[in-house]
C-alpha cells in the first residue's frame, strides 16, 4: 500500500484499503478557523449533541482575519472563542495563535501516522510529517466534531520523485511550483501526492511543509512524505504522545510516476492568475511589481525568513514598492528576534506584522490597489486573491522575493547588483 | 423538473471567484449571495433568477475549502451547477449542504450561455429545451445516496446518532 492507503487503513479498521473504496476514517485531529469554524459551529449545534466526540481532538485557529479587522470579523472570532471555552477544546488566542498550518504541528498537536481534517484546504500541510491531512467544509468538520470520524473516499497515489543536487536559491517552493507547472492544477484531482528522492531526503522539514501544503494546488487530496529522522526528532522535542511511521510498502500500486531531475528547476514564478502558469525566474520578462509578502502558511517559517533575510541584508527595499513580512508564528517570530532577522527587515525597509493570513486571502494588511501586482510567498493567485480583481499576484519562494523586493522587479537573487 | 438559463463559465472557476474572501467576515447565506462570483461575472448576482443552473469547464469549484462557494451559489437561486468535473473539497460541500451537482461534458459542450435548461436532478437528466438536446449526467456513487436523501449531511449525522 502507498503511504495514504496505509493511514487510512490504520483509521478505518482494516487490514487493507483500495483507491475508489468508501470507508469510514477516525480521526485524530478535527480543525477550523475564524473563518470556517462559525458555520461549522452552526452546523454543529444543528446535530443536536451537546459536546464535542473529544475536546483534545478538536482545535480552532483564529489566522485568517484577526487580529480582528472589523466588526464582522471580531464577531466572528468572538463565536470560535466563546465555543471553545465552553467545550474545553484547543484554542489559541491573539498573541499566541499562529497561521494554523504553521501552528498546529509547533505545539504537537499533528503526528506522524495521524490522520488531521480541517475546514481549509491547506490541511494537507500535515503530509510533511508523514500524516494524513486533508480540507474539507464545514460541514464535515461539524459533523467530525460530534462523531469522531468522517467519511471519505480511499484516493490514488501519484509518486513524485525528485533526484539530483538543486541549484542554488532553489528549494521546496521551486519543487512544488515546478511539479504544479507540469501536471497542473487538476493533475493530481482527487488524488494523494506521495514526495520522496534524494533530493526529498536531503530538504528541510520547512520545504517539505512547504511542498506538502500546495498539493492542494494541484487538486491533490493530501501530500505525504515518510518521516525520517529529521521529522522523528522534530516531533519528539515537541510532544511526548505516542505516534506511528508508515512506510510505503515495495509493492504499492501507484496510479503514476514522475520522476525530476532537480538540477534542471530553476527558482521558479507562477504567474497570474493561476499557481500552475509557472515560468523559471529567468523567463520571467520585465515585471515592475508593487508589493512583495513573505509569509503565509506555505512559507512563514523560520528558514524561510532566514533565507529573505541573507538576501535583503545590508540592502534596501526599492524605493517604488512596499514589502510586508509576516512570521507565521508567535515563535517564529520569536526565533526571528533572536537571529537579528527582524532588525534585518527594518533596516532594509520592510513591514513586520504580527502572524496572520492577513493579505495572502486579501483579507488585511497588505490589499492590492487596481492595476497593482505583488509577488508573494503564498500559494494562490488567483484573479482578486490579494485585493483588486484588477490586480495580480505571482508566486514564488522568499529568496526570489525578497530579491525583486530590492530590484523593483521580478529577479533571481542571483542577479541582483 | 426544473428549469431555468444557463450562465457559461470556463475551466478552474475557484472559490475565489464564487465567493471573494474579502466577503467572508459573515456567514448569512444571503450576504454572501449578493457577491456570488462577483470577480468574474459583475452582474451575476444581480440579474441571476432562481432556477438558473450555472455550467462550467473542468476542475469548478478548486482553491479554498470555503463553504461559503456552495452556500451563495445555493442561495442566489442556483438550482444545480453542471461541469465537466468538481474540485474535490467543493464536491464534498455542496453534498453536505444540499447544492445538487451533475457531472457531465457532453452538457457542457451542448449548453451555451442563456440556454433554457431543464434538470431532473433525481434522474440526473438535463434537457436543452433551446436546442432540444438532451444528456445524462453521471450517477452519484452509492454511497452518497443515504446523505442526498437525508437532504444533506447534517441531517444523515442527525439521524445516525439518534439511532444509535
Ligand atoms: S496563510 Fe493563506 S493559504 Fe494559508 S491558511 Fe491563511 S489564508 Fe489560507
Amino acid at each position: 500500500m502507498t503511504l495514504a492507503e496505509m493511514i487510512l487503513a490504520a483509521h478505518s479498521g482494516k487490514t487493507r484499503v483500495t483507491p475508489g473504496e468508501f470507508i469510514e476514517v477516525n480521526v485524530d485531529m478535527v480543525l477550523s478557523n475564524d473563518i470556517t469554524g462559525p458555520i461549522a459551529i452552526r452546523e454543529f449545534k444543528k446535530i443536536g449533541v451537546n459536546r464535542v466526540f473529544n475536546p483534545k481532538k478538536v482545535v480552532m485557529v483564529p489566522d485568517h482575519f484577526t487580529p480582528n479587522k472589523d466588526i464582522a470579523s471580531a464577531e466572528q472570532a468572538k463565536q470560535v472563542r466563546e465555543f471553545c471555552k465552553e467545550q474545553g477544546c484547543h484554542y489559541f488566542e491573539v498573541g499566541r495563535v499562529g497561521i494554523e498550518h504553521v501552528l498546529l504541528h509547533e505545539e504537537g498537536l499533528v503526528l506522524p501516522g495521524e490522520v488531521i481534517i480541517g475546514a481549509d484546504s491547506h490541511t494537507c500541510t500535515y503530509g510533511a510529517l508523514g500524516a494524513f491531512g486533508t480540507g474539507m467544509g464545514s460541514t464535515d468538520i461539524a459533523s467530525a466534531m460530534a462523531t469522531g470520524h468522517i467519511w471519505m473516499k480511499v484516493p490514488s497515489t501519484i509518486r513524485f520523485n525528485y533526484y539530483g543536487n538543486p541549484r542554488r536559491w532553489v528549494g521546496g517552493k521551486d519543487f512544488i511550483l515546478h511539479a504544479i507547472g507540469d501536471i497542473g492544477v487538476d493533475g493530481a484531482l482527487y488524488a494523494a501526492m506521495e514526495f520522496g528522492g534524494e533530493a526529498i531526503d536531503w530538504l528541510s522539514l520547512e520545504g517539505r511543509l512547504t511542498m506538502a501544503n500546495m498539493a492542494i494546488e494541484a487538486g491533490g487530496k493530501a501530500g505525504l512524505f515518510y518521516a525520517d529522522e529529521k521529522t522523528v526528532s522534530y516531533i519528539k522535542e515537541r510532544t511526548n504522545r505516542p505516534f506511528t511511521v508508515y512506510n510505503p510498502n515495495p509493492d504499492a500500486q501507484y496510479e503514476k510516476v514522475i520522476d525530476y531531475d532537480v538540477s534542471d528547476i530553476e527558482p521558479q514564478v507562477a504567474f497570474p492568475h493561476l499557481p500552475s502558469n509557472t515560468r523559471p525566474v529567468s523567463q520571467a520578462g520585465h515585471i515592475k511589481i508593487d508589493q512583495a509578502v513573505i509569509g503565509s502558511c506555505t512559507n512563514g517559517r523560520i528558514e524561510d525568513l532566514r533565507v529573505a533575510a541573507q538576501v535583503l541584508k545590508g540592502r534596501q527595499v526599492a524605493s517604488s514598492l512596499r514589502c510586508i513580512i509576516i512570521p507565521g508564528s508567535q515563535s517564529v517570530y520569536m526565533q526571528a528576534l533572536k537571529e537579528g532577522l527582524i532588525e534585518t527587515f527594518i533596516a532594509a525597509g520592510c513591514a513586520v506584522s504580527a502572524p496572520t493570513c492577513g493579505p495572502c486571502l486579501g483579507g488585511h494588511m497588505g490589499i492590492l490597489a487596481s492595476g497593482e501586482k505583488a509577488i508573494a510567498t503564498t500559494n494562490r493567485n488567483f484573479v482578486g486573491r490579494m485585493g483588486s480583481p484588477k490586480s495580480e499576484v505571482y508566486l514564488s519562494s522568499p529568496a526570489v522575493a525578497a530579491a525583486s523586493a530590492i530590484s523593483g522587479n521580478i529577479i533571481n537573487p542571483d542577479d541582483l547588483a | 423538473m426544473k428549469s431555468g438559463s444557463a450562465y457559461k463559465y470556463g475551466t478552474n472557476v475557484d472559490t475565489d471567484a464564487i465567493i471573494p474572501a474579502r466577503y467572508l467576515n459573515v456567514s448569512d447565506p444571503a450576504e454572501l449571495a449578493r457577491h456570488c462570483m462577483e470577480d468574474i461575472d459583475e452582474n451575476f448576482a444581480r440579474v441571476v433568477k432562481p432556477g438558473d443552473i450555472i455550467v462550467a469547464d473542468t476542475n469548478f469549484g478548486c482553491g479554498s475549502s470555503r463553504e461559503h462557494a456552495p452556500l451563495c451559489i445555493k442561495a442566489a437561486g442556483v438550482t444545480c451547477v453542471i461541469a465537466k468535473t468538481f474540485a474535490r473539497i467543493f464536491f464534498r460541500n455542496a453534498i453536505n449542504i444540499g447544492l445538487p451537482l451533475m457531472e457531465c461534458p457532453e452538457a457542457v459542450e451542448g449548453i451555451s450561455a442563456g440556454d433554457v435548461i431543464e434538470v431532473d436532478i433525481a434522474r440526473g437528466k438535463i434537457k436543452n429545451i433551446t436546442t432540444g438536446m438532451t444528456f445524462t449526467a453521471k450517477p452519484y456513487p452509492d454511497f452518497m445516496g443515504g446523505i442526498i436523501a437525508s437532504g444533506g449531511l447534517i441531517e444523515y449525522t442527525r439521524q445516525k446518532l439518534a439511532a444509535g
